[in-house]
């Protein structure tokens, strides 16, 4: 399963995924405190700095990522239109569109392994709360790993529906697939037990 | 435990898949993604606890970094998006759709079900979502319900559908319909 982080490695690739994170907390709760549009705009900025400090690529595909937000971009600007508020507005535009760039810098930053990490850390003390924790790390790797094979299930389903209807398929065909991640559990979960399941393993870990 | 495991994990990727395969949510001529009717189903198949824990290990991965969410999105910018609401009220409103759904055990499953959906997935889900827009967007509540409230008849139909559904999932697999079994 691919994921978000950048193929171009930057610097920034080799900083502690964890520091990067207190980072943006503090700058988004920064960002929300700052009303005046000057202090929005250098803040813009300076992000967009950062974003082409990692090259054209990274560049790109950072502006690509935020296209997203075009639907409330649009609906917001037209709101200040009409009601004349247009300084509140221009403020709030920037400090969604720098909050959520921000947020993206770290994710292409950051690698899976490295976020992973840091959410088993974030985890201890539920572990000190006797949860195990294991079950959990377990199942973030099955997700990581069937959501490519769920995906293909599918496709086949959609595809045998084609075969037999006119229509491009509709919420009929999630009837099939959810009773085919149904038996996947059961089969994973024998698989599961015949290893040495997960209860007896907890206690040592 | 192995089973309860695997189910909330292929319930997490099933929520996934939903957003991810367009076909599948082609309905009534109009595209709308069928995630939040993951999301509904999690609630209604697997209870309120396993079925919140299945959307939160969603939430997780999605904040991780995995493009999970519909169209390809995931990262941390969803958290700081206009939608984050939505999002982050997900686990929420699989848990109480769940917990209706296990509260109202008599009477048609079908209706009991698609009535949780309704309760979790639209009146919660939206509370978030509204919550959230209003915040990020800076407009009032009243205001942020208004602009969301245009998504609200689509999520009513999928709610319908999740009820449909489960009662379907019940029939083919009982001992999996854990809110239920």
């Amino acid at each position: 399963m691919i994921s978000l982080t950048s193929p171009v490695r930057t610097r920034a690739h080799d900083w502690p995924a964890g520091a990067k994170l207190v980072g943006l907390c503090l700058a988004s709760v920064l960002l929300f405190s700052l009303e005046s549009p000057l202090a929005q705009l250098v803040a813009l900025v300076v992000t967009g700095v950062l974003y082409a400090l990692g090259g054209g690529v990274f560049l790109r595909t950072g502006g690509k990522r935020l296209w997203v937000l075009w639907p409330f971009v649009l609906v917001v600007a037209v709101w200040h239109l009409v009601t004349g508020e247009m300084q509140s507005g221009v403020v709030i535009l920037m400090r969604m569109i720098t909050s959520v760039a921000l947020a993206n810098l770290v994710t292409m930053t950051s690698r899976l392994t490295d976020m992973i990490d840091v959410f088993r850390r974030l985890m201890t003390p539920l572990r000190a709360l006797g949860i195990n924790t294991r079950s959990i790390e377990i199942a973030i790797a099955m997700v990581i790993r069937l959501v490519p094979t769920l995906i293909l299930k599918g496709r086949h389903v959609v595809d045998a529906w084609r075969a037999r209807s006119k229509s491009k398929g509709n919420w009929r065909v999630v009837l099939p697939l959810a009773i085919m991640a149904i038996d996947d559990a059961d089969h994973m979960a024998a698989a599961l037990k015949a290893r040495g399941g997960l209860v007896s393993r907890s206690g040592r870990d | 435990m192995e089973k309860n495991v695997t189910l909330v994990a292929l319930f997490a990727a099933l929520i996934a898949v939903l957003g991810l395969v367009p076909q599948i949510m082609l309905g009534f001529g109009v595209p709308i993604t069928a995630q939040s009717l993951g999301v509904m189903l999690c609630g209604t198949v697997l209870g309120a606890k396993r079925g919140g824990l299945a959307v939160l290990l969603f939430v997780v991965l999605v904040a991780l970094g995995l493009p999970l969410l519909s169209g390809g999105r995931g990262g941390l910018g969803v958290f700081s998006a206009p939608s984050a609401g939505f999002v982050i009220g997900f686990p929420f409103a699989a848990f109480v759709t769940g917990l209706v759904t296990e509260k109202l055990r008599s009477g048609n499953l079908a209706l009991v079900a698609g009535a949780a959906a309704i309760v979790g997935g639209v009146v919660v889900l939206y509370a978030f979502g509204i919550v959230g827009f209003s915040l990020i967007a800076q407009k009032t509540l009243a205001e942020a319900t208004m602009v969301m409230g245009v998504f609200i008849p689509g999520d009513l139909i999928k709610a319908i559908i999740a009820g449909v559904l489960t009662a379907a999932l019940y029939k083919a697999r009982p001992a999996s319909v854990l809110s239920r079994a």
